[in-house]
C-alpha cells in the first residue's frame, strides 16, 4: 500500500484533495440553500445541487483515470468522444445512406484516433480525421447513390466528427508530449481545472453581475461582465497553478487567458451549432448539466490550441 | 437481475441510450400492457431496458419466433430479457398466436407489444392490428400504456446490420380509457393516436 502511495505525485494528492475540499464545501452551502429554500428559489437549488454532484462524479472519474494510467485516461476520453458524437449525430438528420459512414465513426474512427495517440504517432494523429475520414467517408456515402442533400450531410458529419473527435482527442494527446519533467497528466488536469473554472467563474460572475448580454441569441447567459470577470478570475487561478506546469508564472497567466477565450469561443459557437440544429441542450445524460457536450464544448476549442502551444514552445 | 440481462442493459444504453420519459404516466407495478411504435429490432430491448430494474423481471417483450427463435438472438431474447415468442408464420393455422401472451398475462405479468406487426420505416406508426384490441378486452383490470420510441429507425433501419449510436428517448404517455361498447377499429385507431400524440412532444 505505502508502495502505491509513493509513485503517486505530490501535486496530484494536493491538487485533488483541495478539489474534494473545495466540493465538500460546495455540497454543504447547497444542502443549507436546500434547507431554506422557499417554493420560487427550490428549482435553482436543486440544479445547483445537480450540478456539484455531477461534479464529484466528473473528479472521481478523473481521479481514477490518473491513478490507472495513460491507457485508462485514453480509454475514458475515447468513451467521452463517443457519447458527444452520439448527441451531435442525434440532431443532425441524416438519411439511409449515411448508415454506414456513421457506424465506421463511431466504431473506427474513434479508437483508431485514440490508438494513434496512444502509439505517439503525431505524424499520423494530427492528419487522421482532417484527412482520411474527411475523404473517405463521404467517398462510402456516395456509392449509396442519394444525392439528396449530401454536401449538408457530409458537412455537418464531418464537423461532428472534427469538434468531438480530433478536437477533444487534443487533450488525451497532451499525455503523449515529451515534456522534462514528464509530468504530462498534471498538464491535463491543469488545462481541464482553468477550463472549468472558467465556466463556473463566468457563470457566477454572470449572476451576480451580468447586464450586456454579448449574444443574445445564441446563448441567453453569456455577458460581457461574466465573461471579463470570470475570464480574469480564472487566468489568475491559472497563473497561480504555474507550479505544476512547465511555465513561468507569468507564462502561465497568458496560456490561461489563450485557454479561457477558446473555451469561451467554443461554448458560443457550439450553442450556435445547437441551436441552429434546433435544440437547447445537446442531451440529458449528465443531471443539472445537459449533455455530454454542454460539459466539453470549452474544452473541445480550447484543448487543440493548447496541445500546439505547449508542443511549439515548451517539447 | 442476471448477468447476461445487465450486460444487455448496458450495451443498449451505451448504444441508444434508451432514457424513460414518462409524460402521462409513472413507473409502478400495476399489471400493463405497453404498446408502442416499432421500426427497428432494439425496440424491444430500448423499451425494457429503459424502465426501472425493478419492474424489467415481470414485464416480458413480445418478441417474433422466425426472428428472435435461433441460436445466439434466442439466447439474448429468453435469457436475457425473457421474452414471449410468438408465432408470425403462422405454420399451424389451428393454434392462436395470441395464446402465449394470454398466459403470461394470467401469471400476472407486464406486455411490451408492438402492435402494427410488423417494422415501419418513419417516425409515425402503420395502422394497428387487432391483438391489441382482443387483449384490452379480456383483460379489462390490465393498464393499456401507450408508448414512443424515437431515433431507432435511424439507429438500425430496416435491412442494416450494424447499429450506430443515436440518442433515443422513450416515452410513456397516460393509460388508454376504455371506452364501453366500442367497436374495435375505432379503439384501435384511438390507441394508435395516442401513440402519435406522443412522438409531438420533443421538448419533453
Amino acid at each position: 500500500m505505502t508502495r502505491w502511495f509513493e509513485q503517486v505525485p505530490r501535486e496530484f494528492l494536493w491538487l485533488f484533495g483541495s478539489l474534494m475540499a473545495l466540493l465538500a464545501i460546495a455540497s454543504s452551502i447547497g444542502w443549507l440553500l436546500a434547507r431554506r429554500a422557499d417554493e420560487s428559489k427550490a428549482a435553482s437549488v436543486a440544479n445547483l445541487v445537480e450540478r456539484i454532484n455531477a461534479w464529484w462524479v466528473m473528479v472521481a472519474i478523473l481521479a481514477v483515470a490518473f491513478l490507472a494510467g495513460s491507457t485508462t485516461t485514453l480509454v475514458l476520453f475515447a468513451l467521452a468522444s463517443f457519447f458527444a458524437l452520439r448527441e451531435f449525430i442525434t440532431l443532425t438528420p441524416s438519411r439511409p445512406g449515411d448508415h454506414l459512414p456513421l457506424f465506421l465513426s463511431f466504431f473506427v474512427i474513434i479508437p483508431a484516433q485514440y490508438a494513434l495517440i496512444g502509439t505517439s504517432e503525431y505524424g499520423i494523429f494530427a492528419i487522421f480525421i482532417p484527412v482520411y475520414a474527411f475523404l473517405l467517408l463521404p467517398s462510402i456515402a456516395a456509392m449509396r447513390s442519394d444525392v439528396e442533400d449530401f454536401l449538408s450531410r457530409s458537412a455537418k458529419q464531418q464537423w461532428g466528427l472534427m469538434v468531438t473527435v480530433y478536437c477533444l482527442s487534443h487533450a488525451a494527446a497532451l499525455l503523449m508530449l515529451p515534456l522534462e519533467p514528464a509530468r504530462n497528466g498534471l498538464l491535463l488536469f491543469y488545462l481541464l481545472l482553468v477550463v472549468q473554472m472558467s465556466d463556473v467563474m463566468q457563470y457566477v460572475f454572470g449572476k451576480l453581475f451580468g447586464r450586456t448580454k454579448i449574444a443574445p441569441v445564441v446563448s441567453p447567459s453569456k455577458t460581457v461582465e461574466g465573461f471579463v470577470g470570470g475570464g480574469l478570475a480564472a487566468t489568475l487561478i491559472g497563473g497561480a497553478m504555474w507550479w505544476i506546469t512547465p511555465f513561468t508564472p507569468l507564462q502561465s497567466a497568458a496560456i490561461s487567458a489563450i485557454i479561457v477565450i477558446m473555451g469561451f469561443l467554443g461554448g458560443l459557437t457550439l450553442s450556435a451549432v445547437k441551436r441552429s440544429l434546433g435544440a437547447k441542450d445537446w442531451g440529458i445524460m449528465i443531471e443539472g448539466h445537459g449533455g455530454m457536450l454542454d460539459r466539453t464544448d470549452s474544452i473541445c476549442f480550447a484543448a487543440p490550441v493548447f496541445f500546439h502551444v505547449v508542443r511549439y514552445f515548451f517539447t | 437481475m442476471r448477468p447476461s440481462s445487465a450486460l444487455l442493459v448496458g450495451v443498449v444504453k451505451l448504444l441508444v441510450g434508451a432514457y424513460a420519459r414518462w409524460v402521462g404516466s409513472a413507473p409502478g407495478h400495476a399489471q400493463r400492457i405497453y404498446f408502442a411504435n416499432h421500426t427497428s429490432h432494439i425496440d424491444t430491448l430500448a423499451i425494457w431496458s429503459s424502465l426501472p430494474r425493478g419492474l424489467r423481471r415481470r414485464t416480458r417483450p413480445i418478441a417474433a419466433r422466425d426472428y428472435w427463435g435461433t441460436g445466439l438472438r434466442k439466447y439474448i431474447a429468453t435469457r436475457g430479457f425473457g421474452a414471449v415468442l410468438i408465432d408470425r408464420t403462422r405454420e399451424n393455422p389451428e393454434s392462436d398466436p395470441l395464446e402465449p401472451l394470454r398466459a403470461s398475462l394470467r401469471d400476472g405479468d407486464s406486455l411490451i407489444i408492438f402492435p402494427e406487426g410488423t417494422r415501419g420505416t418513419g417516425a409515425i406508426p402503420a395502422p394497428f392490428r387487432s391483438g391489441l384490441f382482443r387483449l384490452a378486452g379480456e383483460f379489462p383490470a390490465v393498464e393499456l400504456i401507450p408508448v414512443y420510441l424515437d431515433n431507432l429507425h435511424r439507429s438500425l433501419p430496416k435491412g442494416a446490420v450494424l447499429p450506430v449510436p443515436v440518442v433515443c428517448t422513450v416515452r410513456f404517455g397516460a393509460p388508454l380509457a376504455r371506452l364501453p361498447d366500442e367497436a374495435k377499429d375505432a379503439f384501435l385507431a384511438r390507441a394508435r393516436d395516442a401513440v402519435i400524440a406522443l412522438a409531438d412532444r420533443r421538448a419533453t
